[in-house]
This record gives C-alpha cells, sequence and structure tokens, in this order.
C-alpha cells in the first residue's frame, strides 16, 4: 500500500504549496491593494492606535494623546486649543493635519530615523511603537499676553527672539478650537469645519505667518536702513518734509496723515522723520534711493524669501518692477508690498541683533517618548541685514520713536523700547491695518515683536493705540516686568 | 546444508540498538515551550503591562502537561516518532497564546468601555489541554496495540454514525450561527463531529482491511478505465448520502467535505485503484454542483467566495475582514499584541489563522503551514513504516483527516476555496476539537512506535537457513 501511501502525500503537498502560494499573494502581492480598499478601518486604527507623542510648551503638552474605549484607540486632546491652534494645528479624521502636527509627523508617530534606538526597543520589548514629543520655543507668557491682547479683534502676533531666532509667540485671532476638529466624530468635525469655513474672518488661516498685508509705516524702518546703508544719509541727515510731496512722474500727491509739515521749513532729520512717521521724507527718500537699493535692503531682512519654520510660511513681497511713483509709495509701505506679521518682527529682529537676521524656528527639541533629548534645532543666520553701526543708529532712532514719536503706547518703566507704529491701507474701501513693530530692551534685546490689527480704525494714532499695546504686553511678558 | 558457527553467531545476538531519539524529543519540547512563554510575555508587554503570576502558573502547566506526555511516550510508547509531540504541543501553544491575546484585546475593552470584564477563553482552553492530555495519556497506556481497535470496527462506525447525526436530536442538539453541530449536556457543549471523525477512521480503516479485496476486482473497463463492480459500490454511495444528509441536515459544508474526502482517500490506498478516486471526484461533482443549485446556504458561500468585496458589510464581512487581517499582517506581521484580531468574527475559533497571519505575518502563517506539514508528514511516515494492513490504513486515514481539515479551514480563511466552518486543530478555541486532535496524535505515536519498534530476532534452526548473512 505504499505507493498510494506516497501518491496521497504527494496530493496533500500540492495543496499546502496551494496554501502557501495564497497566503504570499495575499500578504505580499495584494497586500497593499487590501490596505488601500473602503472600509479597511486598519490603517487608521493603526494610526489612532499609536500613543502619539506631545507637543511640548515649555514642559506643558499643549497637544497630547489621551486613550480612549474607543475603537480608535487615542484621541488628540489640546489643553488650550484656540491659544495654541497655529503653532499645534490641528489632526483629523476628516480633514488630515495642519501645524507641527503635519510637520512633525513622523516624530510625534515615532516613525522618525531620530527614534529608531526607541523603536528598536519598543520592538524588543513588543510594544506598541510611541511618538515622539516636539518641544516648541514658544513662551506660554508671551503667547498669552499676546492672545489676551488682541481681544478678538482680528489680527495677529509674531514674537521672536533677536539672537537665534526662535519664535516666542505666534498668535491669532479669531482662533479655532483644535479639540473639535481632532474629535473621533465625522460628523461634529464636519459641521465645525463648515462652520469655520463659512466664517468672513477666516479662523482656519494660519494668521501670523500667512496672512499678507502692507506694512504701512513700519516698513519705513526698512528704507531708513537702505538709507544708512546707503552711506549718504546719518539719523541726523536733513531730508525735506513737506506737507505734500509730488510723485515723480504723476499727478498724485502724497500727504502727511495729520496734513501738516514735518519740520520748519519744511525740513525735518531722518531721526525725527521716523518718529513723526513723516510720509513726505520716506517718500522723498524712497525715490533719491531708488527701487534696487529698497528691494536689496528688503530683500536682507527676509522679503522675498519663503520660511520654513517648519510650517511653511507665505512669502512676504516687495513689489516686482516698480516705477519711479510706485518705488517712493513702497518706501512709505503702500503700493504693492505685503508682509507677514512674522516678515515685520524678522525685520525688528534683524536691527536688534546687530543688523543680523536668524532664521525663525517653532521646533527646539525633538524627544525620544521619555522625553530625552534626541535633538536640538541649532540657530542658524538668514542673511546680515545691515552692519552693527547702522543697526545701533537704526535702534537709536527706534527708541525715539517710543519716547518722543508715535509709540508712545509700547512705553514701559525702566525699559528701552524701540518700536515703530504703522497703519496701512489695503484697498479704497477696506479697513485700515494697524501695525506695531518693536524689541527690547533696547541694548540686549530680548524680544522682537511685531503685532498685526487687521480691522482697525484710520488714522496713523491707531498703530499706537490699537498694536502697541499687545507688543507691550508680550515685551513685558519675556521681560517678567 | 550445514551453516557454520560462526556465521550464525551474530545472528543470535539482539538486533543493532534502535535509537529511540526520545532525548530529542525532549529538547525540541522544551523548545517549542520556550516559544510559547516568549510569545505570553510578548502580549503582555504589549499590553504595557509585567507579566502576571498566572501567566506564569499558566506556562508551567503547559511545561508539565508537555512534559507528562512525554513521560507517557517514554514509558509506553518509546519508539514512537520524536517529533510529533514537539510539533502538536508548538501549535498548541500557539494556539494558546492567540486565544490569550484576543482576551487581553476583550478585557481591555471592556474595562475601557465600563462594561463586565468577560471570562478569559484561555484558562478554558488551558483546561480542555489538560483534559486532552489526560486521554492522550490514556490512549498510549490502555492502549497497548493499535491492532487491538481493528476488532471494534463496527462499533466505531455505529457510534461514529450517532454522534454524527447527534446535534440533530432534540432537546440535545443546538444551532450556533446556522450550523447544527454542536451537542449541549447540562450546560456544557461539544461538538461530537470531532469525535466522530476518529472513530469513522477506525471504522474505515476496519472495513476496508476487511473488504479491499473484493473492492480491488475489476470488473468492467470504460474508457480504459477500470470500473469496480456494481455490487460493491455500496459503501462510497452510503459514505456519500451520509455526506450529503450532514450538508443538508446540519448546514455543515465542511464536515460533510472531509468526511467524503476523507472515506475516498482511504479508499483508494486501501484498493490501488485510481477508478475510485475518479468515482469520488464524479460524486462529489455530482453533490456540490446539486447542493449548489438545492441549498441556498451553499450558493451564498460560493457567491461571497467570488466576490466578497460586494458583501463586504453582511455576509462577506467575516473573510473580508480576515483579507485585510492578512493584509495588515504583511510578511513580518504586526507583531503579537499589536494587530486587531479582534476585527474579524470567531477570531479565536475558525479565525485564528487569520489573527496569527495578522500578527506573525506571513512567515509566521508559513512556519505553521509547514508545522501541519511535518505532523501530517510524520503521520504518512508512520503509515509506510507499520507493518499490518489496519495499522496502515488507520496512519493515513489519521493522517489525511488532519491535512483536509487544515487545507479546508485555512483555505477558506484565505479564500482559496469557498469558507466553511471547521476548526483549525490543536489552534482553534474548543474542547471537542482539542481534545479529538491530541487523540490522534496518541493513535499516530501507538502507530509509529509500531512502525518503528526493533523486532527482536528470534533465531530458529529454520529460520536461520533463510536468513541473509552477511559475507564475512
Amino acid at each position: 500500500m505504499n505507493r498510494p501511501i506516497r501518491r496521497i502525500g504527494l496530493v496533500l503537498g500540492v495543496l499546502l504549496v496551494a496554501l502557501l502560494v495564497n497566503i504570499t499573494i495575499i500578504q505580499v502581492v495584494l497586500a497593499n491593494d487590501y490596505r488601500d480598499r473602503p472600509g479597511n478601518q486598519r490603517v487608521l486604527l493603526e494610526e489612532y492606535h499609536r500613543e502619539r507623542g506631545p507637543i511640548l510648551v515649555g514642559a506643558n503638552p499643549v497637544a497630547r494623546s489621551k486613550e480612549t474605549g474607543d475603537t480608535l484607540r487615542y484621541l488628540r486632546v489640546y489643553s488650550n486649543g484656540p491659544l495654541y491652534a497655529p503653532v499645534t494645528g490641528f489632526y483629523s479624521l476628516v480633514y488630515g493635519s495642519t501645524g507641527l502636527e503635519r510637520t512633525e509627523n513622523r516624530i510625534l508617530t515615532g516613525r522618525s530615523d531620530l527614534l529608531v534606538v526607541d523603536r528598536i526597543d519598543q520592538l524588543f520589548a513588543g510594544e506598541q511603537p510611541k511618538g515622539g514629543a516636539v518641544s516648541t520655543t514658544i513662551d506660554a507668557r508671551a503667547q498669552k499676553a499676546a492672545f489676551d491682547g488682541l481681544q478678538g479683534k482680528r489680527g495677529s502676533v509674531v514674537a521672536i527672539e533677536p539672537s537665534t531666532g526662535r519664535i516666542l509667540a505666534s498668535v491669532q485671532s479669531p482662533s479655532f478650537d483644535p479639540n473639535k476638529l481632532s474629535s473621533h466624530d465625522p460628523a461634529e468635525i464636519r459641521a465645525y469645519y463648515a462652520s469655520l469655513e463659512a466664517d468672513p474672518d477666516k479662523p482656519l488661516l494660519n494668521r501670523p505667518i500667512v496672512s499678507l498685508n502692507p506694512p504701512g509705516s513700519t516698513f519705513k524702518l526698512v528704507t531708513a536702513a537702505a538709507a544708512l546703508a546707503s552711506g549718504r544719509f546719518t539719523p541726523d541727515s536733513v531730508i525735506p518734509g513737506p506737507r505734500t510731496y509730488q510723485l515723480p512722474d504723476s499727478t498724485h500727491k502724497i500727504r502727511n496723515w495729520n496734513g501738516q509739515s514735518c519740520g520748519p521749513g519744511d525740513l525735518v532729520t531722518l531721526r525725527q522723520a521716523l518718529a513723526i512717521s513723516c510720509n513726505t521724507a520716506f517718500a522723498w527718500l524712497g525715490n533719491e534711493l531708488g527701487d534696487d537699493a529698497l528691494r536689496a535692503q528688503a530683500e536682507l531682512m527676509g522679503f522675498d524669501t519663503s520660511f520654513e519654520i517648519p510650517l511653511r510660511a507665505a512669502t512676504s513681497r516687495y513689489p516686482e518692477d516698480p516705477d519711479a511713483p510706485q518705488t517712493a509709495m513702497t518706501a512709505i509701505g503702500q503700493f504693492d508690498v505685503r508682509a507677514t506679521s512674522l516678515q515685520m518682527a524678522m525685520v525688528a529682529s534683524a536691527i536688534a541683533n546687530n543688523g543680523v537676521l536668524m532664521n525663525p524656528y517653532l521646533v527646539q527639541e525633538v524627544r525620544g517618548p521619555d522625553l530625552a533629548i534626541l535633538q536640538t534645532t541649532a540657530p542658524s543666520e538668514f542673511e546680515t541685514a545691515m552692519t552693527p553701526l547702522y543697526a545701533s543708529q537704526l535702534t537709536d532712532m527706534m527708541v525715539n520713536v517710543v519716547e518722543n514719536g508715535t509709540g508712545s503706547n509700547a512705553r514701559i518703566p525702566g525699559v528701552r523700547v524701540a518700536g515703530k507704529t504703522g497703519t496701512a491701507q489695503t484697498g479704497n474701501d477696506n479697513p485700515a491695518v494697524a501695525w506695531f513693530v518693536a524689541f527690547a530692551p533696547a541694548t540686549s534685546p530680548q524680544v522682537a515683536v511685531a503685532v498685526t490689527v487687521e480691522d482697525a480704525g484710520a488714522p496713523e494714532v491707531s498703530g499706537n493705540q490699537l498694536a502697541a499695546p499687545i507688543a507691550k504686553a508680550v515685551i513685558q511678558a519675556i521681560l517678567r516686568r | 546444508m550445514t551453516i557454520p558457527a560462526d556465521v550464525l553467531a551474530p545472528l543470535a545476538q539482539p538486533a543493532r540498538r534502535q535509537p529511540s531519539r526520545r532525548n530529542l524529543e525532549l529538547v525540541l519540547l522544551v523548545f517549542a515551550w520556550g516559544i510559547g512563554l516568549l510569545g505570553c510575555l510578548q502580549v503582555s508587554w504589549a499590553n504595557g503591562e509585567d507579566p502576571t503570576s498566572q501567566l506564569w502558573i499558566a506556562a508551567g502547566v503547559v511545561g508539565a502537561l508537555a512534559l507528562a506526555m512525554h513521560a507517557a511516550i517514554r514509558w509506553r510508547a518509546r519508539y514512537a516518532d520524536p517529533f510529533l509531540l514537539p510539533v502538536t504541543t508548538l501549535l498548541t501553544t500557539l494556539g494558546l497564546v492567540m486565544i490569550y491575546r484576543i482576551d487581553v484585546a476583550a478585557v481591555k475593552r471592556a474595562i475601557l468601555n465600563g462594561n463586565p470584564v468577560p471570562t478569559p477563553a484561555a484558562y478554558a482552553q488551558l483546561t480542555w489541554f489538560a483534559i486532552a492530555t489526560a486521554l492522550f495519556i490514556a490512549v498510549l497506556v490502555l492502549l497497548r496495540d493499535h491492532r487491538l481497535l481493528q476488532r471494534y470496527t463496527y462499533t466505531c462506525g455505529l457510534v461514529g454514525l450517532v454522534l454524527l447525526v447527534l446535534p440533530l436530536a432534540p432537546f440535545i442538539g443546538t444551532t450556533v450561527n446556522g450550523a447544527t453541530l454542536w451537542v449541549r449536556i447540562g450546560g456544557q457543549s461539544f461538538q461530537p463531529a470531532e469525535i466522530a471523525k476518529i472513530l469513522l477512521t477506525i471504522f474505515f480503516a476496519g472495513y476496508l482491511v476487511e473488504k479491499r479485496d473484493s473492492l480491488a476486482l475489476v470488473r468492467t473497463k470504460f474508457l480504459g478505465i477500470g470500473l469496480p463492480r456494481l455490487k460493491d459500490l455500496g459503501p462510497i454511495l452510503i459514505a456519500w448520502l451520509v455526506s450529503l444528509g450532514v450538508l443538508i441536515f446540519q448546514h455543515d459544508l465542511g464536515t460533510s467535505l472531509l468526511f467524503f474526502g476523507l472515506f475516498v482517500c482511504m479508499l483508494y490506498v486501501a484498493t490501488q485503484r485510481r477508478s475510485w478516486l475518479i468515482l469520488g471526484a464524479i460524486l462529489f461533482v455530482i453533490g456540490a454542483v446539486g447542493a449548489y443549485y438545492a441549498f441556498g446556504h451553499v450558493r451564498l458561500r460560493v457567491t461571497v467566495w467570488i466576490d466578497p468585496w460586494a458583501y463586504a458589510d453582511d455576509q462577506g464581512y467575516q473573510i473580508v475582514q480576515s483579507l485585510f487581517g492578512l493584509a495588515n499582517g504583511g510578511i513580518l506581521g504586526a507583531g503579537l499584541g499589536q494587530g486587531f484580531p479582534n476585527l474579524v468574527p470567531f477570531a479565536s475559533t475558525d479565525f485564528i489563522v487569520a489573527a496569527l497571519g495578522e500578527e506573525l505575518g506571513l512567515t509566521g502563517l508559513m512556519v505553521l503551514l509547514l508545522l501541519y506539514a511535518i505532523v501530517v508528514e510524520r503521520g504518512l511516515r508512520a503509515a509506510v513504516g507499520v507493518r499490518d494492513s489496519f495499522g496502515q490504513l488507520l496512519a493515513v486515514g489519521l493522517a489525511i483527516t488532519m491535512a483536509l481539515q487544515v487545507f479546508v479551514i485555512i483555505g477558506g480563511v484565505t479564500r482559496l476555496i469557498p469558507l466553511t466552518g471547521l476548526t483549525t486543530p490543536f489552534l482553534s478555541y474548543g474542547g471537542s476539537s482539542l481534545i479529538a486532535n491530541w487523540v490522534i496524535v496518541a493513535l499516530l505515536l501507538r502507530i509509529s512506535d509500531r512502525a518503528r519498534r526493533p523486532e527482536a530476532i528470534v533465531v530458529s534452526p529454520d529460520d536461520a537457513v533463510t536468513q541473509v548473512v552477511r559475507r564475512p
């Protein structure tokens, strides 16, 4: 009977091979196809099954994963959602993710190569891979001060440590609650998202880094820097500051905000022109310096460059090919020049840091699941925007703005604050944008800040009235004053 | 012719001592136990907790049971096959680990949802394993020679048939998930078909040894194939009708397929006539096509098999989830405790292979299939080695039962063939199945012991003349 037994064995062997081939096809060849099939919850579950690492502000996790009894094992919770929304972004079942949740996803999920050692540990322990933590550069007090300062007015605030480029605050208003977008209830998520989309104030916009506005008079800092850099002017140079300025090759005239002349005999020093934000003087200056000099100075301060902090910021623009009257308009921050709050904070920070502009960044450290530091971001220089001499001259001029000029609301007893107000018209009917750009203490700056309030009232003082107090609060928060 | 004394002398010695290989068995057994223990530890760690003392006790119990079986073999089946026990112990242990892992997930979810904590199935399964061990030892100790079973051929046949139809009996029969395979007596339920499987294999072996000469007779030739006599067609027709009966009345496609396949294969081995295989295939096709058109539940199985995606939310849910699980496992698997095997319904019973495939991956499943292949191969080897026809047929039958059952269920879970409800030998949660399969192992060991046992050579002067003599 041995022959038929062997034959039966052979047939059973064929069945075995059939099973082996079949499982190989399923688990290797068709596996990806099956993973992508609608109705396969496993891919999603896999992602929600891992403990996603926290996003830290100081030692405080502002975004963390909480275990639920749900099929989706972890829920993303934001301890102070609207406050940190421009930093954390959201992590949604329906709409993907934004902010650091998006850019630092590989670290947060634990897939980054930086976490390879932890992953191997977890593999041997048979543990579910845990994500790494992301420490931000955000200063909780500054963030809070800026958020409270905006008081729901549409606008944004960015604060930077000038010597490093660390972003200390990035705040927007109106904001949104990432908790509601990161819930496990798709219907709730969709409804909330739709309401945010419908809001004319666009709360989902990452306003501090993507909202582009004409910088108005704050751009006079760039013009002044270009003037000093040209070597033809010092802070004490006397320039024309008449009541109106006839734009070259044009019938249009530029007026000062108060309709007055900027000084006796229609003459004014550069220092004084900045202090009182004299439009006619700076338009004249822009025309004297020319398009190329202004552009070169603007670009040294970060215009026309796209920054990733690692969130991608909108590129602040210097106008492409302005003619003479347009150049004069650009010199006072009108026409087509556009800047984000981040950009103007960078301008202040370049002046504050002896002329050296550092690349701005938001991620201080990458940490393992045990919070051991795996990588620290090293500060890096973007450009030397001006010489230390010009930087210190410009600093003095900005201190003068706060102490004797338009920026009076940013004064802090015992601290020399350097600042510049701005108000810009965004169009004929659009409301004005109020700006304040500042840094302090003037001698050894610890913080540079830019505040934008987008639906400000008309006059020049609004920069001082609306934006300067917020900048002051942020500076106080950083300096603990 | 006289034989010189110096030629006879070496023949008078007992035969060269055959190695029993028991120590090899012991080493492999420790190895199998170690793999199981590692699996348990990994499940605990993945769950984020330290191994509990219960887990260590359970591991100790498994080790003790395996050692007890090993001791029984040393005592009563010294020359038995050394691979069968370690391999089947490993399979049982892997099943326990997976059942424990599914328990852990169920408990965790219940706690998080504030539901009552379900009773862990792993401890019940461990208890069944202990009972299976007792029966395993009982078989080895009480059944000193497998040929004794031949005496009970017809008793086994009758009891087997009764067990097969028992679920249809009033009061005790129970229908679970549409199939009537269960008998419930006083709160404890079992699947009599699992026991019937063994009894009917014994019956087939005994019956075929008796009748194979007449069944092997060829009367007519048709298209070059020798056909058996009409009056010898009785047994195969009866087997066919019983299988159809199981299918019709119990809705149990798997068992039906298993019995008919087993009978036809054994018939072929006993008679060496391929015509029986052809006849069996024809009957199978008739039965299958007939069942397809006659019964909705068979038609549904086939429809779902052809396009499960169209039924992903209802009748095809199980198989689709099973495929998703396998895909998620990929080549190396998600890792024990790190997949989602509980998304597949019946993860610890019918679909335990899908659960293992998800967490241990293709690698794990291949190992699993090869372990089964070893069991079957060792069974067939015992069949080839043993000298009596009954033993041969019994070993072949038991090996084929195991092989067919593995093919039908794993093939079903992986969509190679339509899904039928059968337990996965040694792995699935369930007492009847585990006990039945361990009894099969005991019987195979008994037969292999007989096959490998060195015969003491008794030299009588008459025999001596016919001995092969080595040249000096």
